[in-house]
């Protein structure tokens, strides 16, 4: 009901977009893949044929490729029906072709996997990051990241359960900058209502499937008054539709000394793009590392699954010691948005027997295992879970 | 251009340099009579009356050459009297001591952080948080001493912002040149007075190219008159990932305004929270003392429950300011040894002392440490 009046609203904006109810865990709105949308255009249908579904994967630069080797290995070695499309990015090329590709790609199949591109900071300013370019056009526009302590990993802090939704196109990360008097650089921070509205109903919406109870908004609207300003209006009216679950805000610097002191007050957290940003890595920082970590990128049509801080690990590539463990368990959410729930959960489990019992560690969380021992190791816990066979 | 290189590079000169006409206008001397200096007192809103109260209770008990001018500023009023007679009298003494102001959100958006305002308008350019762990504290990491120092007058805190399309807010983030190399000039000359040998930028520079960039090639230009001190830069959203797991890499860290608001509150509560780390903001020729996270402490006030630790520091570095070091080493060493010990702790700390409590034994402290009387008070 109210979210008809909601749909009702939002129509003149939003147009078709805002449908049905949604299902959350995965993209927010309806997937109009297959239908004709209001301008015209058709999008595929979802890349399954003969039971098999077709991902594109961009292997990135730093540990990225030998991550996603471990990856497919892993899925061949489980019989997973997944089958991948890779799509080479080059980084170091100015021009964007490579980049565009992948997106083309990705609106082929749906679905993606990617390791990190890595940004020049030496290339000159017109050289938009890759990254970014990616999900601006898909329009990925909520990162959620979901932040557990685990069991068997030593930290300082334990019991932290914590979701952040990020909005992920625009804010700080514009890209819109000039100079117009020499020595002085203006950068625009753009918050729109109608991305402000989308991504506090996606929270909200997450909320209510995972059964949280309380959304956090972190802003900084007692310095940025008309743009944080706006972003914490849109999350209050938003709210007002979901009498169920409570809704505070606190302000970023607040957050972040609390998360260090006491983090497990939070639930679930939903915040524009910077401070997404470093959130979320304090959050990584505090159950473990950047290598535990998986995040999603979902978009109304569209899903790109990668590590949630996003590092290139430049220093630790082709090393055999970086952790595998954030881009397998993103792959698992990659399983669970396919619907292959089994196959997720199978693998996620391994993954969990392996952090926990087994306690092999690489060297990020203070063991001395490699990321081929420790592959291993999470495909002989799927073995010894599978179906019995007479030899092996 | 030639005055310029005959001085030694001192944080002063750039900005002067700027506008040669205000060399004319003069400063006002120290407010120093009869061996007495007089500070402005900014209570604020929340915690700050009756913190700053004990500041001045315990100055008169050490006798501290040191009287307040107390001025109110009604964070309420829209007028923006209050807030300007309060700079007029930092112009005036030239130190103030100030408890934080509150920013109501429910005003709109014309009324602007009076906070800022009084950073702004007296060009307080450089906010320096000296982040230690203190011994007897309950913390997850120890040994952590990191020094922050962050823009204070730019940034994303410029105020401006328009709605030209209903619906779309732009918020500008203004880096300049020029107050990009001051900031670096002041964190390399600190680093070099203090014997530290590294100096961290913090910047987001993969995304905002031109205006981190900036920064980050500012501190480069700097960092070159500096052979002895190295510089490194981090991305922000790293920084704030190894200050959670390992803040001991850290030595001199210098970032713009909102990366500073974000890393100096992460590194206050990586030591025991907002009520232990005094702040500075320094100026050209004006100098405010307060607790380095700001926190106007509304929920707390005037339960005699809050930690009056971080504003006593605050004063103590204000009398290290004021080269009124030997009282300043005599506080502070009571307020250390007061912090160590557990009972003495407020709740913030674990503890169950009371504010008044805290402060009382401070003073005794003082009194057992000092010279003695003919009998005990």
């Amino acid at each position: 009901m109210i979210m008809a009046t909601l749909t009702k609203a939002l129509k003149p904006i939003l147009g078709r977009q805002l449908g049905n109810a949604a299902k959350v865990f995965g993209p927010a709105a309806s997937n109009q893949r297959g239908k004709p949308t209001y301008t015209g255009q058709i999008i595929p249908p979802p890349a399954k044929y003969g039971g098999r579904h077709t991902v594109a994967l961009i292997p990135g630069d730093g540990i990225g490729p030998e991550l996603l080797s471990h990856v497919r290995e892993l899925f061949r070695f489980s019989c997973v029906p997944v089958d991948f499309e890779v799509v080479n990015v080059n980084s170091s090329l100015t021009s964007e072709d490579d980049i565009k590709n992948a997106i083309m790609a990705i609106r082929r199949n749906g679905v993606a996997l990617k390791g990190n591109i890595e940004t020049n900071h030496i290339m000159p300013p017109n050289h938009k990051s890759r990254n970014n370019l990616l999900r601006t056009s898909l329009d990925l526009y909520a990162n959620v990241m979901h932040c557990q302590s685990l069991p068997g990993v030593q930290t300082r802090h334990k019991n932290i359960d914590i979701i952040i939704i990020r909005e992920n196109t625009e804010g700080e990360y514009s890209s819109l900058e000039h100079e117009s008097v020499s020595g002085v650089v203006e950068c625009l921070k753009i918050i729109t209502r109608t991305n402000s509205l989308r991504i506090a109903d996606y929270a909200f919406k997450l909320a209510r499937e995972k059964g949280r109870r309380r959304v956090t908004a972190v802003h900084k609207a007692n310095i940025m008054k008309l743009g944080d300003g706006l972003f914490l209006q849109c999350c209050k009216e938003v709210a007002s539709g979901y009498p169920d679950i409570e809704f505070d805000s606190m302000i970023v610097d607040n957050t972040t000394m609390q998360l260090v002191s006491k983090p497990q007050q939070f639930d679930v957290m939903v915040m524009p793009n910077l401070y997404g940003n470093v959130v979320s890595n304090v959050c990584a920082g505090l159950v473990g590392g950047p290598g535990l970590v998986p995040g999603a990128n979902y978009g109304r049509d569209y899903a790109v699954f990668e590590t949630a801080t996003r590092n290139t690990g430049k220093s630790i590539a082709n090393r055999n010691i970086a952790n595998p463990t954030a881009m397998l368990l993103a792959s698992c959410l990659m399983l669970d948005h396919l619907k292959l729930y089994d196959y997720a959960t199978m693998i996620r489990g391994a993954i969990l027997t392996t952090m926990n019992k087994t306690r092999l560690h690489t060297v990020d969380i203070g063991g001395q295992g490699t990321t081929s021992e420790v592959v291993q190791s999470i495909m002989r816990n799927i073995e010894s879970g599978g179906p019995l066979t007479t030899e092996i | 251009m030639s005055i310029a290189a005959a001085r030694p590079a001192l944080f002063l000169s750039s900005t002067r340099l700027q506008q040669p006409w205000t060399r004319l206008k003069c400063t006002p001397p120290p407010a120093k009579y009869g061996g007495r200096h007089t500070v402005t007192l900014i209570p604020g809103d929340g915690i700050g009356p009756e913190l700053l109260n004990h500041v001045r209770e315990l100055f008169r008990f050490c006798c501290v050459p040191v009287d307040f001018e107390v001025v109110n500023v009604n964070s309420a009023a829209s007028s923006e009297d209050d807030i300007n007679n309060a700079v007029t009298a930092i112009k005036r003494n030239g130190v103030a001591l100030k408890g934080n102001i509150e920013t109501n959100h429910n005003l709109p958006p014309s009324h602007k952080s009076r906070n800022n305002l009084l950073r702004t308008s007296l060009d307080l350019y450089a906010n320096v948080m000296h982040c230690q762990s203190l011994p007897g504290v309950p913390s997850h990491h120890k040994d952590i001493d990191v020094i922050i120092i962050r823009e204070n007058t730019e940034g994303e805190y410029s105020s401006l912002e328009h709605e030209n399309v209903p619906g779309v807010v732009e918020s500008l983030k203004i880096i300049t040149r020029v107050n990009s190399l001051r900031i670096a000039e002041y964190a390399f000359n600190l680093a070099r007075e203090k014997g530290r040998r590294k100096v961290t930028a913090v910047h987001k520079a993969n995304i905002m190219k031109l205006g981190d960039g900036l920064f980050l090639q500012c501190c480069k230009e700097v960092a070159a008159g500096y052979p002895d001190i190295t510089l490194d830069d981090m991305i922000v959203d790293n920084t704030t990932m190894q200050l959670v797991s390992k803040p001991q890499q850290f030595d001199v860290m210098v970032m713009p305004n909102l990366y500073g608001n974000v890393v100096s509150n992460v590194c206050a509560g990586l030591v025991g929270g907002p009520g232990l780390v005094p702040g500075v903001n320094y100026g050209k020729d004006y100098a405010v003392f307060e607790s380095a996270t700001r926190n106007t402490g509304r929920s707390i006030a005037n339960k005699n429950i809050a930690n009056p630790t971080a504003t006593l520091l605050a004063g103590c570095v204000m009398l290290d300011h004021l080269k009124l070091h030997a009282y300043a080493r005599m506080i502070r060493k009571a307020v250390l040894k007061t912090l160590s010990e557990t009972r003495l702790q407020t709740a913030d700390l674990g503890g169950q002392c009371t504010t008044s409590e805290v402060v009382h034994s401070i003073m005794q402290e003082i009194q057992r440490g000092g010279p003695r009387t003919s009998q005990q008070i």
